[in-house]
């Protein structure tokens, strides 16, 4: 409690703690307004962060600029479809599953790219994650590239994911969980050997860590949380496709995160929210200016990057003042 | 300790050198960077290698840290080969170096700096929940390490905010982090002011009990004034090895800093 007073005396703590509130209650304000649409727009707000939080792992606290994470939600998404369909409609099975693949796949591709440095490793991720996309979309009995409906994960007695508000409190939950994780592992023994070979990894060498290791490791954590995020993306819309896993979406997470604040805890929460308000309302607003110009909205949203990767190298995060870490 | 092993470690430490290495050779392309050098290190000995500059002082180094690869020759340690053990394995056997250049992480605090490096030399770090900042185990050692070579003051300074001199003391907590058997200091001086380099020679001195040390320097002051042996390299050879007078009167030795007016 004291620590969450001290945190509302910095806009940081204000806006995180606001932040956090009212998507805790979201669905309660969407049922009070009947607005079902604000409440699945949140519901991928929410589900996009934690992949932006899992992304954050290596992008942000190891360094890494990896281009291929959308590729672990699609093999959790995949995962929990294909054993689904076969009609393993546990959740209890599926999920445990979807993340145990997911942890294997990071580990192979992990161990093969982080052999390499800088624009060879956005480059051999970006290969991998191609690799799975084309995969799934030559898996005709699975829907090929149109995808395929799937029923929800089961968990009988406990949760009904077709509830909406309910799925939308599991998503919260996880996020807060995920969120709790790294905020846990940043200043723990491991978070700091992350942190430290970022910085400068000849020195951890040379004070006798394994660099590889702990990188690898960090990986497969990654994969591992974007594969929760490809879980809950194939139950909210009881559907995959390759296409939550194309390169496109990828790049949507290098921007989400560097938007929020790389290497900030929060960052990728504040990413989420700005990205997917102003995917869904700047169209609009710009359809009122002049009918039509909606379409384009990208051409306003390109520069707003190109001014945060220019004047804002912290992202959101670094408008809301210094870090005290 | 076991009676047979302390015995084995007695002898150990009698009749072997700390660090040993034997006919090293490494090339690259067609320059012949390290030529057929043998180099030891006893331990409690400082033993300084000098050479003008692009004597292959750093590539020698290279190789008995694991930075590079000899190809030939042997390297020992502590009695164990280490020829082809990469970097973090000769680390975890005692043997440290501090860096030519500068080498601190920069965004870090001192304090997290040096505690860092007493980090790994406990165990792995595959640890995800506690807070490595509350651990005193590693606390309590880096702020003795950052008081040995004076840096206490400054536990909470960021590293990018410290001095020069300042931050090859860090260099040096950090270096001892592991309690190491041998420390490789590559030109701890350069950079220094005559005042940061009098203190450093100190430091230095007082650290000869813990560990053997192999000093990289172009101070002569400083060489003249540490070392017990030097060896001089010249173009990748080491054209002569003993005691820092035997050194001065050595002839090949004055002919090779002809003119640069050191000795």
């Amino acid at each position: 409690m004291a620590g969450l007073l001290s945190a509302l005396r910095t806009p940081r703590g204000i806006v995180t703690v606001f932040l956090l509130l009212v998507l805790a209650v979201l669905p309660l304000l969407t049922q009070a307004f009947d607005q079902r649409y604000l409440l699945s727009v949140s519901t991928r707000i929410v589900i996009w962060s934690i992949a932006a939080v899992s992304l954050n792992v290596i992008l942000g606290y190891g360094g890494l600029v990896s281009f291929g994470h959308a590729a672990f939600l699609g093999i959790g998404g995949y995962a929990v479809g294909i054993l689904s369909a076969e009609g393993f409609e546990s959740g209890w099975l599926q999920w445990p599953v979807a993340i145990l693949v997911a942890v294997v796949w990071a580990t192979l591709i992990g161990a093969l790219s982080l052999r390499t440095r800088g624009v060879y490793f956005i480059m051999i991720t970006l290969a991998f994650a191609q690799l799975v996309y084309y995969l799934s979309s030559g898996l005709a009995a699975y829907g090929g590239d149109d995808g395929l409906n799937i029923s929800r994960s089961r968990f009988p007695g406990l949760i009904d994911l077709r509830d909406k508000a309910a799925f939308y409190w599991l998503c919260f939950v996880l996020l807060c969980g995920t969120l709790w994780f790294c905020s846990r592992l940043v200043h723990s023994r491991f978070g700091y050997v992350l942190r430290g070979a970022k910085s400068n990894e000849l020195r951890m060498t040379a004070l006798g860590f394994p660099v590889f290791r702990y990188r690898l490791v960090a990986f497969a954590l990654a994969g591992a949380f974007g594969a929760l995020a490809g879980i809950l993306l194939a139950n909210d819309g009881a559907y995959i496709s390759p296409a939550m896993m194309s390169w496109v979406k990828s790049g949507d997470l290098i921007v989400i995160v560097v938007l929020g604040g790389i290497g900030a805890l929060f960052g990728p929460l504040y990413g989420a929210v700005a990205f997917f308000v102003v995917e869904e309302f700047l169209p609009p607003l710009l359809d009122l200016l002049h009918r039509g110009w909606g379409e384009y909205w990208q051409i306003v949203f390109g520069p707003l990057l190109v001014m945060i990767a220019l004047y804002a190298r912290g992202g959101i995060d670094s408008l809301l003042g210094r870090r005290r870490d | 300790m076991h009676a047979a092993e302390s015995i084995h470690f007695w002898v150990v430490a009698v009749t072997e050198p700390l660090l040993q290495a034997d006919a090293l050779v490494k090339r690259f392309g067609g320059l012949l960077a390290t030529d057929n050098v043998a180099i030891n290190v006893m331990a409690g000995e400082i033993h300084a290698l000098i050479g003008p500059n692009g004597a292959g002082k750093t590539t020698l180094v290279g190789q008995l840290t694991g930075n590079l690869r000899p190809d030939s020759g042997t390297i020992r340690f502590a009695g164990r080969d280490v020829t082809r053990l990469p970097i973090h394995a000769r680390v975890q056997l005692g043997l440290a170096r501090s860096f030519q250049i500068t080498s601190v992480l920069r965004e870090f605090t001192t304090l997290d700096n040096a505690a860092l490096a007493v980090q790994a030399h406990d165990g792995h770090s595959f640890r995800f929940l506690a807070d490595a900042r509350c651990d005193g185990r590693l606390r309590d050692l880096a702020l003795r390490n950052l008081e040995t070579v004076g840096l206490g003051p400054r536990a909470h300074t960021l590293a990018s905010a410290l001095s020069h001199g300042e931050q090859r003391q860090l260099e040096i907590a950090m270096a001892l982090a592991g309690a190491p058997k041998l420390l490789l200091l590559d030109e701890p001086m350069a950079g220094m002011g005559a005042d940061e380099s009098r203190r450093l020679v100190a430091l230095l001195r007082g650290l000869k009990e813990r560990c053997g040390m192999l000093l990289i320097e172009h101070d002569m002051d400083a060489v003249f004034a540490l070392a017990d042996r030097i060896t001089v390299l010249v173009y990748g050879r080491a054209i002569a090895s003993g005691t820092p007078d035997q050194i001065r009167s050595n002839a090949e030795v004055r002919q090779a800093y002809l003119g640069e007016g050191v000795l």
